[in-house]
């Protein structure tokens, strides 16, 4: 009733392959969209910025550039956190090298800094797979943070060693420091949370998707084809890099806007993105959003719930977190491999059929 | 979802503000992770101590005090949430006990008008008050306690520490590099060798860099570590048989958690120290009578008299006479936000006060000024007796070198004001 094709036509070809072929699943959609960029703004405030949209739409980002790689070409990796710290630390030159430029220059270029960083270590995976490359980018993780830790250039020779992100502007509207508005800094990330959503979408759909795909599932049979292992594997290190790296970009300057490398980027934020990847969905991208908020969320919720309204101490709850993000990534890796957002397409195919399975 | 979410939000926060007047004291502890060890006796000493106020006097100036404890892990990201959920409930004073949380919260509590007050941790510089209106680090700094560990060997080698090697242990973040800067220009002036060793977090291995100490052979080991990492390297130190006399660790690395586990052979290991020692004070008997025999002690009630428990002691009775002050000079029991920053200004910490809170000669009389947010900067030695199962304060509280210290922080906030177009105040 509420979620079928029928009556639903299509005259043209784009029209029959668009993203959201269904009318009521696109007017969703549409809505989702409208309330996020028309509604929110309005009601946010600093609070629910900090603490749930902005880590919420910045780990999206970074799940859908793992994903790329992981979900989609089948390349494990566990550079994320060093790959989010070459996006943070570009950032944090460009931002103290130019101070005029725009943010939205500055976030794309740290994007394609990544990107190259990221085709360097991803160069590797032409000859190891699996465990091995999984090594080798935690290899590319380690000498990234040990990287920006010993040399000093990277934070411009400050004394403590941390990236401290000044106050930068586009369009004359504040984006990072201290004196921002929650609804600025929601709607930059906002906006390059809705690019990265569809640029990647739309890759993952055509014919370099496809490629990756190929990769994944079995990569000498791809090779056999004629799909080129090379230019697969590293387009999908670069573009999975480039969005990385505007996560790290953002999750330094607009979010914290003081980064120390070895905590904030270290090797658990790379579990922390694959963690959500699999609680979320391999090889989706509603996935990747399902599994930042998934991750985002229930500490937040837990804490409200446990220590607002139940009283209890606060490291039983932050233990709780711990033991139920735990539990699901086991519970998630047995029953259902493909994460939340399989859960969503099940649900989907039974609306198709409801009121009448049969 | 994420509405659904929101409303209920609202309604827990609107059914946790209470209508009368309170106090609210938010507590950034961390109980949980590698640094749950230093962690959780700092969050049991502030949380009892206002229980105490609260139970003994009714409060502060007849006002109750609130503390709202929120569950950081040390980590920055979690940091900046505690802060955002608990800052409009009108919190008073910040002091989360990270250094890393405190670079986070120095421009958002100096936008949003709250006072940071980090005892001893932090960003050094911040004692200039002329550049950060906000925060405060009285009564001591990173770089007097660098400066107090060598005028301490300096004493110990009768005045010439020439061809002195030195090795710095430090957690590799802005935490252990804080004191790199200050013992560069000590190393300048006495005419040590200063070789530096970092430790990356958490710090649980730390075989290279010990086996770089055994090959170097300093003269004496300084150590700015923190949680796991003090008391793997006390063990390590124990390993290699560096003598313990000769390894002196900040303040944050001398706690009894850090030597208990090396057992016997941590014996001797020392530590600076801000505030004194030991349950060997009256406040602990009214402690003992309204807050332990009571059951209201927080977290498990085991941690009363440790170094780090004082540590919060104190922490929490310089935030209680800030408020003092503050009431005193505005008349009002109900502080706001604005208020407390006046009174921790004004503050000024005399013997007679710290003997009348049950305290006597438990750190330095000092006094804060627009000016000096840094306080006297004094510290003390202690050492660790493993027979005794106990810190001793082995020298009283001394001065640091300013003459070397005042420059560099002169330097430093000038140069964070000028990133920033931050005017100086107090002119």
């Amino acid at each position: 009733m509420l979620y079928r094709e029928a009556g639903d036509f299509s005259t043209t070809y784009p029209q029959d392959s668009q993203t959201f072929p269904i009318r009521f699943d696109r007017y969703r959609y549409y809505v989702v969209l409208f309330i996020a960029i028309v509604v929110v703004p309005f009601v946010i405030n600093d609070y629910w910025v900090n603490s749930l949209f902005m880590p919420f739409l910045i780990y999206a980002i970074a799940a859908i550039g793992l994903n790329i790689l992981t979900g989609y070409c089948g390349q494990v990796s566990l550079g994320t956190g060093g790959f989010m710290a070459v996006g943070a630390y570009a950032c944090y030159k460009l931002m103290t090298g130019f101070p005029e430029v725009s943010m939205f220059i500055h976030v794309l270029l740290s994007g394609l800094i990544t990107a190259a960083v990221g085709v360097l270590f991803g160069l590797p995976s032409l000859r190891i797979k699996g465990f091995y490359l999984a090594v080798a980018t935690l290899a590319a993780q380690f000498f990234l943070v040990w990287m920006f830790n010993r040399v000093s250039w990277f934070y411009n020779y400050s004394a403590s060693g941390q990236i401290n992100a000044p106050e930068r502007d586009t369009f004359g509207i504040l984006i990072t420091g201290p004196s921002t508005e929650a609804w600025a800094t929601y709607m930059f990330c906002l906006i390059f949370t809705i690019f990265s959503a569809v640029v990647a979408r739309n890759l993952t759909r055509g014919s370099l998707g496809r490629q990756w795909m190929a990769i994944r599932d079995m990569d000498i049979a791809a090779e056999i084809i004629g799909v080129n292992p090379l230019k697969a594997k590293l387009t999908a290190f670069a573009v999975s890099s480039f969005f990385v790296g505007i996560s790290g970009a953002l999750f330094f300057a607009v979010y914290l806007g003081a980064v120390e490398v070895g905590e904030v980027f270290g090797i658990t934020k790379s579990f922390i993105v694959l963690f959500m990847i699999i609680i979320g969905g391999l090889g989706s991208i509603f996935g990747s959003f399902a599994g930042a908020a998934f991750i985002v969320m229930l500490p937040v919720v837990l804490k409200i719930v446990g220590v607002d309204w139940l009283g209890w101490p606060t490291d039983i709850v932050a233990h709780l977190n711990l033991v139920i993000v735990g539990l699901l990534i086991v519970v998630f890796l047995i029953a259902e491999p493909h994460g939340l957002a399989q859960l969503w397409r099940v649900a989907k195919e039974k609306l198709r059929l409801w009121p009448f399975p049969h | 979802m994420k509405m659904k979410l929101a409303t209920w939000a609202t309604a827990a926060l609107m059914a946790a503000s209470p209508v009368m007047a309170d106090l609210v004291m938010p507590s950034l502890s961390y109980r949980t992770g590698p640094y749950a060890v230093g962690g959780i006796p700092l969050a049991d000493g502030y949380a009892d101590y206002f229980t105490l106020l609260n139970e003994r006097d009714g409060g502060i100036g007849g006002v109750p005090v609130r503390v709202l404890e929120c569950e950081t892990a040390y980590n920055t990201e979690k940091g900046v949430e505690c802060y955002e959920s608990t800052k409009a409930e009108g919190s008073l004073v910040y002091q989360p006990f990270s250094t890393g949380i405190t670079y986070q919260l120095i421009p958002k509590v100096t936008a949003d008008g709250i006072a940071l007050h980090t005892m001893g941790y932090g960003r050094t510089s911040a004692a200039n008050g002329k550049v950060f209106s906000n925060v405060f680090n009285y009564p001591t700094n990173y770089w007097d306690a660098a400066s107090v560990a060598v005028n301490y060997l300096l004493d110990e080698n009768g005045g010439d520490l020439n061809g002195h090697k030195i090795a710095l242990v430090y957690h590799n973040s802005a935490y252990g590099k804080e004191p790199i800067r200050t013992l560069e220009g000590l190393s300048e002036k006495h005419g040590f060798e200063l070789s530096l060793i970092p430790v990356d977090h958490p710090g649980q291995e730390q075989k290279s860099q010990w086996l770089q100490i055994r090959r170097d052979k300093p003269d004496t080991v300084l150590m700015w570590g923190w949680g796991v990492m003090n008391q793997v390297a006390v063990q390590e130190a124990a390993n290699i048989r560096f003598p313990m006399e000769n390894f002196i660790g900040a303040w944050w690395s001398g706690a009894e958690a850090d030597v208990i586990p090396a057992g016997a052979a941590a014996d001797g290991y020392k530590a600076l120290t801000m505030n004194g020692v030991g349950r060997d004070y009256p406040i602990y008997d009214d402690i003992q009578k309204y807050v332990v025999d009571a059951g209201k002690a927080a977290g498990a009630g085991d941690q009363i008299g440790t170094v780090l428990y004082n540590r919060t002691i104190y922490a929490a009775f310089l935030a209680h006479m800030a408020i003092l002050k503050a009431q005193e000079i505005h008349g009002v029991a109900d502080i706001t936000q604005a208020m407390m920053i006046d009174g921790m200004e004004n503050l000024e910490i005399t013997e007679e006060m710290m003997a009348e809170y049950g305290m006597p000669n438990f750190g330095p009389a000092f006094s804060v000024s627009c000016e000096n947010h840094g306080g006297p900067g004094v510290g003390a030695v202690t050492q660790w007796d493993a027979a005794a199962g106990e810190w001793k304060q082995i020298t009283d509280f001394a001065p640091s070198d300013k003459e070397i210290i005042n420059p560099l922080i002169e330097e430093d906030s000038m140069a964070f004001a000028s990133e920033n177009n931050i005017e100086l105040r107090c002119n």
